[in-house]
């Protein structure tokens, strides 16, 4: 759906997206991270055809981005950073406006369509000014969606959100991928990266890394196993640490932490090793790395 | 078209939201039209008995010898202020276009609709017409309002005198050409400024043509001639086609988007 190749963009002389190459599958969230400024934003304009790129070549619903960037604007769909509403005028207006815009053969049936969806329909007839962040943020999702594009752009669509608004909101984009759109998301809420997303990709002006998150940790921290113990001595540190399967074990706040590489096929050994010890096995989980470690992790070494 | 109509709409739907430019597109085509009438029904009676000392002298060679020197002094008075019809399509729409882009950047509400199909010449055709359109009508209707206030006060003779071929041009053809002009210079400037307070003071620089043509005519430098009038058209046709061309090749949606504060 959306491929790019050694895509770069220069402003005077300020690199700010270096051969940018990835290819996001259809259907697929693809989370774009990053920190501020390094060029995520203008990565969804160049993909969006609102600005050229230096050099380097993209292809969005097959669409080659600077021969067909009017095709591309009609098929795609953009929640732009900021949502940039006609405030003095309703909502349903500002939505009628794109709806036209975009040469919709229906535009009040799918205002409306939308305006329901997202809970607006009751208050259509209010100028977007008066809508809270939240209500601004449905509106302008609302405005990105209208002509049913199969892709989306979404730039930071939780951000400055109170966190109900923002729960409504993650959960329309998991309502849009169930529709099999294919959503590109920038954000810097790693939590919602982690949930929502498929695929991320980690971008400090040019991509570091392109995974699923769950590979991500793994590859970067391999996988963690916690027994508690009633007790846990040194002995019992050793004895998991000779296990050929075992990676590295170490006794953490009272804990035995195990590191291995497919612990659903060694727990077990584990276990009945510790219990033929005579230890006490009171509870097994696994140490999940959040994805902010991960990224963390990345941009350090970037 | 579809498009440029929606702009167009849209346009309107937040312009005539703001009193300021409610305000002068309705009080200032009236006030324009109200001042020449006050000034020819004060004077019906003024006695003005010898028009060589009132008025200069290339004007009162020009004067019909069927007028009478009171009436002739009418005629004089309300060709000063004739002019005020071309200043109107140049002040009216420079409220309108000069918040047009500005506006947009400002509310951040152009990033959106220039990720919409549109084309630059679709979005400035729509921001142009939703400014030329409320101009040009504004003009008319104050000049109408004008001329039913003629035929109500003035003599039959005054009003052949007045409404003369040469402002009819002036008002018909001149007008809308000078609010084409104003309109695309005001969306010139918004497109560089990132402040609609300095798109409109600068925008306000237009005006200043037909001012100096006012005041010229008020001081007697020269009498506004059909010759002049023709002149003054084609002046401003070629103003108008440089002034659309410059206005579009500035309109850079990438710098627009890029470079606002």
């Amino acid at each position: 759906m959306i491929t790019t190749e050694n895509l770069t963009k220069k402003f005077s002389a300020t690199l700010a997206v270096d051969k940018l190459s990835l290819q996001v599958k259809e259907g697929e969230v693809f989370g774009f991270l990053g920190p501020n400024g390094a060029g995520k934003t203008t990565t969804v304009r160049m993909l969006a055809a609102l600005i050229k790129p230096t050099s380097g070549k993209a292809t969005v619903n097959g669409y080659v981005l600077g021969k067909q960037n009017q095709a591309i604007r009609q098929n795609v769909g953009i929640l732009t950073e900021n949502p940039g509403m006609y405030d003095n005028l309703s909502a349903e207006y500002n939505l009628q406006i794109y709806a036209n815009l975009y040469g919709l053969k229906n535009p009040n049936g799918q205002v409306e369509k939308y305006l329901r969806m997202l809970g607006l329909w009751d208050r259509r007839n209010d100028v977007a000014g008066s809508f809270s962040k939240g209500m601004k943020q449905k509106l302008a999702i609302a405005r990105a969606i209208l002509h049913e594009p199969r892709i989306l752009f979404l730039d930071e669509p939780t951000a400055a959100l109170d966190p109900e608004a923002a729960h409504m909101v993650r959960e329309f984009i998991e309502e849009l991928r169930k529709e099999g759109r294919t959503i590109f998301l920038t954000t810097h809420n790693l939590d919602e990266a982690d949930r929502l997303c498929d695929r991320i990709g980690v971008f400090k002006s040019h991509m570091l890394v392109v995974d699923s998150p769950g590979n991500l940790r793994t590859q970067l921290f391999g996988r963690k196993v916690v027994f508690h113990l009633r007790r846990v001595d040194p002995e019992i540190e050793m004895l998991v640490s000779s296990l050929p399967f075992v990676r590295e074990a170490h006794i953490i706040d009272e804990k035995l932490l195990v590191n291995l590489d497919d612990p659903e096929k060694y727990n077990p050994d584990i276990i009945r090793t510790l219990v033929t010890a005579g230890a006490d096995v009171q509870f097994v989980g696994e140490l999940r790395r959040s994805l902010e470690d991960v990224y963390l992790e990345l941009i350090k070494k970037a | 078209m579809k498009k440029i109509i929606t702009i167009v709409k849209k346009e309107w739907a937040e312009v005539f939201k703001n009193r300021m430019v409610l305000f002068t597109v309705i009080f200032l085509p009236l006030l324009f039209a109200a001042l020449p009438l006050i000034l020819i029904f004060v004077t019906r009676s003024a006695g003005v008995a010898d028009i060589s000392t009132e008025m200069p002298a290339q004007f009162t060679m020009l004067c019909n010898p069927v007028l009478t020197a009171g009436e002739c002094f009418q005629v004089y008075m309300a060709g000063q202020f004739m002019l005020l019809f071309l200043l109107e399509p140049l002040i009216i729409p420079v409220n309108i276009a000069a918040y047009s882009i500005v506006g947009e950047k400002t509310t951040r509400s152009l990033e959106p609709l220039l990720a919409t199909p549109i084309t630059t010449a679709e979005l400035l055709g729509g921001k142009n017409l939703a400014a030329v359109i409320p101009a040009i009508l504004a003009t008319w209707a104050g000049f109408a309002i004008y001329c039913i206030g003629l035929l109500i006060i003035a003599s039959p003779v005054v009003v052949n005198a007045i409404l003369t071929p040469i402002w009819l041009t002036a008002i018909l053809v001149v007008g809308p050409l000078m609010a084409v002009l104003s309109v695309n210079f005001s969306l010139m400037v918004s497109s560089r400024v990132n402040d609609p307070r300095a798109a409109e003071q600068i925008s306000t620089i237009v005006i200043l043509p037909v001012l100096i043509l006012f005041i010229g005519q008020i001081a007697g430098f020269f009498i506004v001639n059909q010759r002049m009038i023709w002149l003054l058209a084609l002046t401003t046709l070629a103003l108008d086609v440089i002034m659309v061309y410059v206005a579009v090749q500035l309109f850079q949606r990438e710098t627009i988007l890029t470079r606002w504060k």
